[in-house]
């Protein structure tokens, strides 16, 4: 079985890569990690999420995270913006370490990691425009044309042009997805959390949600990280794929290696979705 | 009953994250940009909506109190004191108390609502993750809000509250107008109010951190969010009951 902290090998052919042969950042020998976890522990009163997690985070890779309902891929990503705290262990995002910082200190790291959350978390009360302009007001992106131009330039990358006025609840759950993803990266963040962006969707906003992450990851060259329990997702865009397995992350690999791997669950997740998977817990 | 205990054992544990929020809504205030346009809003849906039903709560108490001493002071010949009494325990007591309590009720559970649906979708969570600070933008504009609208509400509740008290003196017991309105002037001192508003600051800012407090906290889907509004509803009246008790005793120590 691979370690946590084995670096990722070459992934199989870059089809998607623009540049044809060009390494992908992660790839380039000496890739230093932009994210790390060691050893990082989690508990919730008695009940423990995570007993000893570690992983890493390369800079321009998509790594895909699966693993059961209720085994803490969220509280993952919580963590590693500061929005849940650590019991132990160590958390490094571009150098700093995030266990320790104080509320005030996250927020340069909140202005590089930007998280797309399950239900998109929108703020009912706001319209489209106002909720995208939430971080740029709180960042001071600049004026309020400077703002607006935002605005409809992310509306535009999620292929959503002009619902400024609308408000969330006038909206799909795809398309209130996508306008979240629009408030996540309206700030320019260099990584990109997305907590199980295509759970609940039809498989047309599926297919359509995997082409943005996609496309994100291409044109602007993100990190992604994806929470993800659809195998489409994983293999449409992943280039490691990370389970989250018994309090820890069991398994950190390409795809192909998850296919061949020793951890039964594992292969069985990969091969046959997640539908057997809640009554092997 | 038992599942009541508990609630209340550990509403009564948390007074301490309640004062801490306090303390940081506090904070907040004295942090440039004031919020204000958050603020107005707050003033608006709390303060300016619950106008009506305090003003008919306060007209009737005060004419219900007046029914009561008018009959209950006639053995001892004083029911043409009727008013002064009317008047002094709607100003100390009754107007802050239920004005406290109604709105508490009505507004309190609204905010619990509002907060806690946002922080079981992860609203909550997104406003950190965007760059800003829930105390700031959520729980600092209601208290600020609570506590200019329940003392304002509270001295048009002992307007409306005396106002019908002096009416019903008038109608049952027989004196002038004039003279029910004089013996409550005369009788009702500027400490009296301050009494009354001092009660009913505190009520307002701690009915709001504790609405905040719940909502923050709720966790457990729509269900949860219907079981936490309920609650608020009780700390919120409890909590304005038991201070009331110890508030009026400390300013009774300083005043009379
Ligand atoms: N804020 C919290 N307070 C208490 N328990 C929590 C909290 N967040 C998550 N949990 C618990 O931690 C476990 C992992 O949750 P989560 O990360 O959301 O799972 P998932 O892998 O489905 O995303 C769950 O059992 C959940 O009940
Ligand atoms: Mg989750």
């Amino acid at each position: 079985m691979s370690s946590p902290h084995e670096r990722p090998r070459p992934r199989r052919e870059q089809a998607a890569d623009g540049a044809a042969g060009a390494l992908r950042p992660h790839q380039r020998p000496g890739a230093e990690p932009i994210i790390q976890f060691r050893n990082v522990r989690k508990a919730f009163g008695r009940q423990v999420v995570y007993e000893d997690l570690s992983l890493d985070v390369f800079p321009g890779e998509t790594l895909t995270i699966i693993g059961g309902s209720g085994q803490g891929k969220s509280v993952m990503l919580k963590l590693l913006i500061g929005l849940l705290r650590a019991d132990g262990g160590s958390i490094q995002a571009f150098g700093q370490e995030v266990t320790t910082l104080a509320e005030r200190d996250l927020l340069h790291l909140r202005s590089k990691v930007a998280m797309l959350f399950q239900g998109a978390a929108l703020f009912d009360s706001m319209s489209v425009e106002e909720n995208i302009k939430y971080p740029l007001i709180e960042h001071g992106w600049g004026t309020a044309a400077e703002m607006d131009q935002r605005v409809d330039e992310v509306l535009h990358m999620v292929d959503m042009p002009g619902v400024q006025k609308k408000k969330p609840s006038e909206l799909s759950g795809g398309m209130r997805k996508r306008v979240g993803l629009a408030r996540a990266i309206a700030i320019q963040p260099e990584v990109i959390l997305y907590d199980e962006p295509t759970t609940g969707l039809d498989p047309i906003n599926v297919r359509r949600i995997n082409g943005l992450i996609l496309s994100l990851q291409q044109r602007l060259g993100v990190t992604s990280v994806v929470v993800t329990h659809d195998m489409d997702t994983v293999f449409t865009v992943t280039d490691r794929l990370a389970m989250v397995y018994e309090k820890r992350i069991a398994f950190a690999g390409t795809p192909e290696e998850a296919r061949n791997a020793e951890l039964r669950y594992l292969r069985e997740f990969v091969q046959g979705g997640w539908g057997t998977l809640d009554e092997d817990l | 009953m038992s599942g009541d205990e508990t609630t209340f054992e550990r509403f009564f544990g948390s007074l301490g994250e309640v004062f801490l929020l306090f303390g940081r809504a506090v904070r907040e205030i004295f942090r440039r940009p004031f919020e204000t346009s958050l603020t107005v809003v707050q003033l608006e849906q709390g303060g300016v909506d619950s106008w009506s039903i305090t003003m008919l709560t306060a007209a009737f108490t005060g004419m219900v109190m007046a029914s009561q001493f008018a009959i209950g002071l006639e053995p001892f010949g004083a029911s043409m004191y009727t008013g002064k009494l009317v008047g002094l325990g709607i100003v100390r007591e009754l107007g802050p108390v239920l004005t406290s309590l109604l709105v508490g009720g009505r507004v309190g559970a609204g905010f619990t609502a509002e907060i806690g649906s946002m922080a079981v979708t992860e609203q909550i969570d997104a406003i950190r993750a965007l760059g800003a600070d829930p105390v700031r933008k959520l729980v600092t504009p209601r208290v600020v809000a609570m506590t200019i609208s329940i003392p304002l509400l509270t001295i048009m509740a002992d307007l409306i509250g005396c106002a019908g008290g002096i009416l019903i003196t008038v109608a049952e017991v027989g004196v002038t107008f004039t003279f029910a309105t004089e013996q409550m002037i005369q009788t009702i001192w500027v400490q009296d109010l301050m009494h009354g508003l001092i009660k009913s600051c505190f009520f307002g800012s701690i009915i709001a951190t504790i609405a905040c407090w719940n909502g923050m906290r709720t966790h457990g889907g729509t269900e949860g969010v219907g079981r936490a509004t309920t609650e608020t509803v009780v700390f919120t009246s409890v909590t304005i009951l038991v201070s009331d008790f110890l508030l009026t005793r400390a300013l009774l120590a300083i005043y009379a």
